[in-house]
């Protein structure tokens, strides 16, 4: 039984429609890989799946009910392609310290997130998204900018949320040595 | 809701600089104006109150484009929106944010100003009085517009001209208020406007929000 299904998606981004008949189902635990070239709708296709952007046609279905706004914000972790942290702000006001340790920034945790690198502040946007406790990830490139150890230890947090009945979409260039994912070209 | 006001005033906090600029703002052009009319008591006493009543609302034009913006740059208007919070409440949270960092603090110095320019002995009151809610009005039509012109270009240029026009009414009763010798019915409009925008605005500005994210 698939818990997350799309038919026949269609997504307009401004004038243009970017996506049409995208159709895939998803079970617990299940993980989507978004494939394609940039500007194929990856992006697009996250943002519909969290309910941010209106579908022009097809129905998205949870538990085979049609999605709510509301309801459906709260099963979703987003992670944008921009991090969304605030440089004003230490590691810890933006998630508890014990999500930290997750993804090795617990030494940072009372430093102002001005200071981090780059892929530091990656690794905190992926310690929101473990630490939000919610069942559907949806990843934005979610590896840019992370070192080798880093894409491991994400790749174990991702295995975690899995065997733990929760489900992925990402899109990504990278290579993830994800089990038995499915695979959805745009 | 609570936990995003209290994120908001935490991060306005470290970074006061827009706040104060308001305040120095509203001082300073408030100040412009015994200058530019002369010192006599008698003008300044009869213009005291419109002046600080056009220096609240400019005041408050100014950390609009800091309401939404910085979140809507870094994607954290995404993580709002998928929160779980209406995007109504998200946008009453922000009006609220708005108006305790330069509605509260503005009316905290506008005696100083009021004095100032000889506003008569027993109109401060009643001024501040009117400003309590005129202040509140200015956040949430302010608020509004910020969600609107969202992610437009000449966003900057568009706010004003979209936000004027709403406020006026607010002015034109709120100034009077402090003038008139039965300043009761103009406070009554004056309410009246504060209770059909508290509900309003805050719904469009959500549903702008929502146009802004796709």
């Amino acid at each position: 039984m698939h818990l997350l299904t799309a038919e026949k998606l269609a997504v307009f981004r401004g004038e243009r429609l970017v996506l049409n008949g995208i159709s895939f189902g998803l079970k617990a635990g299940g993980f989507l890989l978004l494939r394609g070239a940039n500007g194929a709708g990856k992006s697009t296709l996250l943002r519909a799946l969290a309910g941010l952007t209106p579908l022009a046609a097809g129905a998205l279905l949870w538990d085979g009910l049609p999605v709510e706004r509301y309801s459906h914000a709260e099963r979703v972790a987003w992670l944008g392609h921009n991090d969304a942290v605030k440089a004003a702000l230490t590691a810890a006001e933006h998630v508890p310290v014990a999500a930290l340790a997750a993804v090795g920034l617990e030494r940072f945790a009372d430093i102002s997130v001005r200071l981090l690198s780059a892929g530091q502040k990656r690794r905190l946007a992926i310690a929101r998204v473990v630490a939000s406790g919610r069942m559907l990830w949806l990843l934005d490139e979610p590896t840019t900018g992370l070192d080798a150890a880093s894409v491991a230890r994400f790749g174990a947090l991702c295995a975690a949320h899995r065997a733990g009945g929760g489900m992925i979409a990402a899109s990504t260039h990278t290579p993830l040595d994800a089990t038995d994912a499915q695979e959805l070209s745009l | 809701m609570k936990a995003l006001i209290l994120r908001d005033l935490k991060l306005s906090l470290r970074q006061g600089a827009d706040s104060a600029a308001a305040l120095v703002f509203f001082l300073i052009a408030g100040s412009l104006f015994a200058f530019a009319v002369g010192p006599a008591p008698a003008v300044l006493a009869r213009i005291a109150a419109g002046v600080v009543w056009v220096c609240a609302l400019l005041a408050a034009l100014l950390p609009l484009d800091r309401v939404f913006g910085p979140d809507f740059e870094d994607g954290t208007l995404d993580l709002l929106l998928l929160s779980g919070l209406p995007a109504y409440e998200v946008a009453l949270a922000k009006t609220a944010v708005h108006w305790l960092t330069s509605g509260l603090p503005l009316l905290l110095v506008a005696p100083l100003l009021a004095i100032m320019l000889r506003l008569p002995d027993g109109q401060m009151l009643v001024l501040l009085a009117g400003l309590l809610p005129g202040t509140m009005i200015f956040s949430l039509l302010g608020t509004f517009s910020a969600a609107v012109t969202l992610g437009a270009r000449r966003a900057s240029v568009l706010m004003p001209v979209i936000t004027l026009p709403l406020m006026i009414p607010a002015l034109i009763f709120g100034s009077s208020v402090a003038g008139s010798p039965h300043p009761a019915a103009a406070f009554y409009m004056l309410g009246a406007i504060f209770a059909a925008a508290l509900p309003l605005a805050p719904l469009g500005a959500g549903l702008a929000l929502q146009a802004a994210a796709e």
